[in-house]
């Protein structure tokens, strides 16, 4: 593996072996030496929360990172094309994590330079880290990723993870429902490629009937600027509120899911329930972030 | 060599394009830059064909065609049949595939995607062959054929 650019690319296999990894730093059964080493953390479009957790992961391993977060006072601006901004920052650094809004400007980023590159976010296409997190989250909490029953709720059409989780886990025989507001269901092309593979998804509107079933819920906000409607919005905005009511009845290992940040999607007494796994989720994040960095840098002792 | 092809004179030494779905014969000269040939050549369009009902054909003289235009061709008309011509005599015969990748010639639809926005040449994936439709290795977009344009 030589760069994380989409979760095409990425095998069974190298899926295994990462959240193994991550494990294995978590637990700290390996030490990971990154002494020396400088990541380039490059937030064309701003993130907080990414940006966080890439500097902890690079940091908790000993290396250290220089960062840009925004286009306003760098190069960019003054007309400098991506190919040239990237060529220079590789001449510095020995890996380069990427977010930029311009979908496919991490693969061109990793066909430009000769260090390694993580895409941390290219527009609404792919964010891989996201997707490994949440898949080490699921094997973290089920103890398998094979044959699970997956609930993913809010807006499926639009967010990003939920794509790359519903792809990801369909190398495992999994069983989903998707549950959103009609114009906000999974992209025609996810439901080809899951039909392509024999999994069996059905698409609801309310959660409600199936959570007994459900081994993880995900949940998504529902963007109110996304409606053209306010009605619209006002009508389906509380069919997809997570509440401890809601978790009545559900299995003794279902966990919650979210990527964050949150809004009002789940309700301040789920996160005091056994089932709430979001900030744990999030945690989870910096141990697959640090795996990911180890293998594209070969720090893996032998 | 039936009746249609006698509608224009054979060619001694080149190409035949058979089959070209009807209408669609401009575009494959675009592609092979026919407007920008010295070479004989003769477009035939909406010819009737037993087979297709309507087909288009085109003649071009002194030129056999690589592989990858043979994809090209393909991706715009897959019926197409290539016969090359030596010496009036048909040598070979053969169908157009469509190829796995496909470098250069399609345009990326999606105005965010970084083929619009940087130098960088297209390169797209097949994704489906009935009905054609192929992927963005940059975007990850998918589009159907009839969606996207075409650079030559």
């Amino acid at each position: 593996m030589k760069n994380l650019i989409s979760m095409r690319d990425v095998s069974k296999e190298e899926i295994l072996k990462l959240i193994d990894l991550a494990d294995k730093i978590e637990r700290k059964e390996i030490t990971v030496d990154m002494t020396g080493k400088l990541a380039a953390l490059l937030f064309f479009e701003p993130s907080t929360r990414t940006h966080f957790s890439f500097e902890t992961a690079v940091k908790k391993l000993g290396g250290n990172t220089f960062s840009m977060s925004g286009t306003s006072s760098t190069s960019v601006k003054k007309g400098e094309t991506l190919a040239d901004t990237l060529m220079t920052i590789s001449m510095y650094a020995d890996i380069i994590v990427m977010r930029h809004i311009i979908e496919g400007a991490a693969r061109f980023a990793s066909e430009t330079v000769d260090i390694p590159v993580i895409n941390a976010g290219d527009g609404t296409n792919q964010h891989p880290t996201q997707a490994m997190l949440d898949l080490y989250s699921v094997q973290k909490t089920q103890g398998t990723l094979n044959n699970l029953t997956v609930g993913m709720v809010g807006d499926l059409r639009l967010g990003r993870t939920v794509h790359s989780l519903a792809q990801a886990l369909s190398d495992f025989n999994p069983k989903f429902y998707f549950a959103s507001p009609r114009h906000l269901q999974m992209p025609g092309y996810i439901k080809d490629d899951l039909k392509a593979k024999n999994i069996e998804f059905t698409e609801l509107e309310d959660i409600k009937e199936v959570m007994h079933e459900l081994d993880i819920m995900y949940v998504t906000r529902i963007q109110k600027e996304r409606f053209a409607v306010l009605e619209d919005y006002e009508k389906v905005k509380d069919s997809y509120i997570i509440s401890k009511k809601l978790l009545e009845g559900v299995k003794s290992n279902f966990k919650v899911l979210h990527p964050l940040p949150r809004v009002n999607e789940i309700t301040k007494d789920v996160d005091d329930t056994e089932y709430a796994y979001y900030f744990q989720q999030a945690r989870n994040g910096v141990f697959m972030r640090q795996a990911i960095i180890t293998e594209l840098l070969n720090l893996i002792p032998r | 060599m039936n009746k249609e092809q006698l509608k224009v004179d054979p060619i001694k030494n080149g190409t035949v394009i058979d089959h070209i779905t009807a209408g669609k014969a401009l575009q494959v000269a675009e592609i092979l830059n026919i407007p920008n040939s010295e070479r004989e050549i003769m477009i035939g369009v909406n010819l009737s064909s037993r087979k297709m009902g309507k087909k288009d054909i085109i003649k071009i003289e002194n030129r056999e065609l690589s592989k990858e235009e043979a994809g090209s061709i393909a991706l715009i008309s897959p019926t197409a049949t290539l016969i090359v011509i030596r010496d009036y005599k048909v040598i070979n015969k053969f169908g157009v595939d469509i190829p796995e990748e496909i470098h250069q010639h399609v345009i990326c639809p999606n105005t965010a995607c970084i083929t619009n926005i940087e130098a960088v040449e297209t390169r797209f994936e097949l994704a489906g062959k009935t009905p054609i439709e192929v992927r963005c290795s940059y975007c990850e977009k998918k589009y159907f054929i009839d969606e996207v344009k075409f650079r030559f």
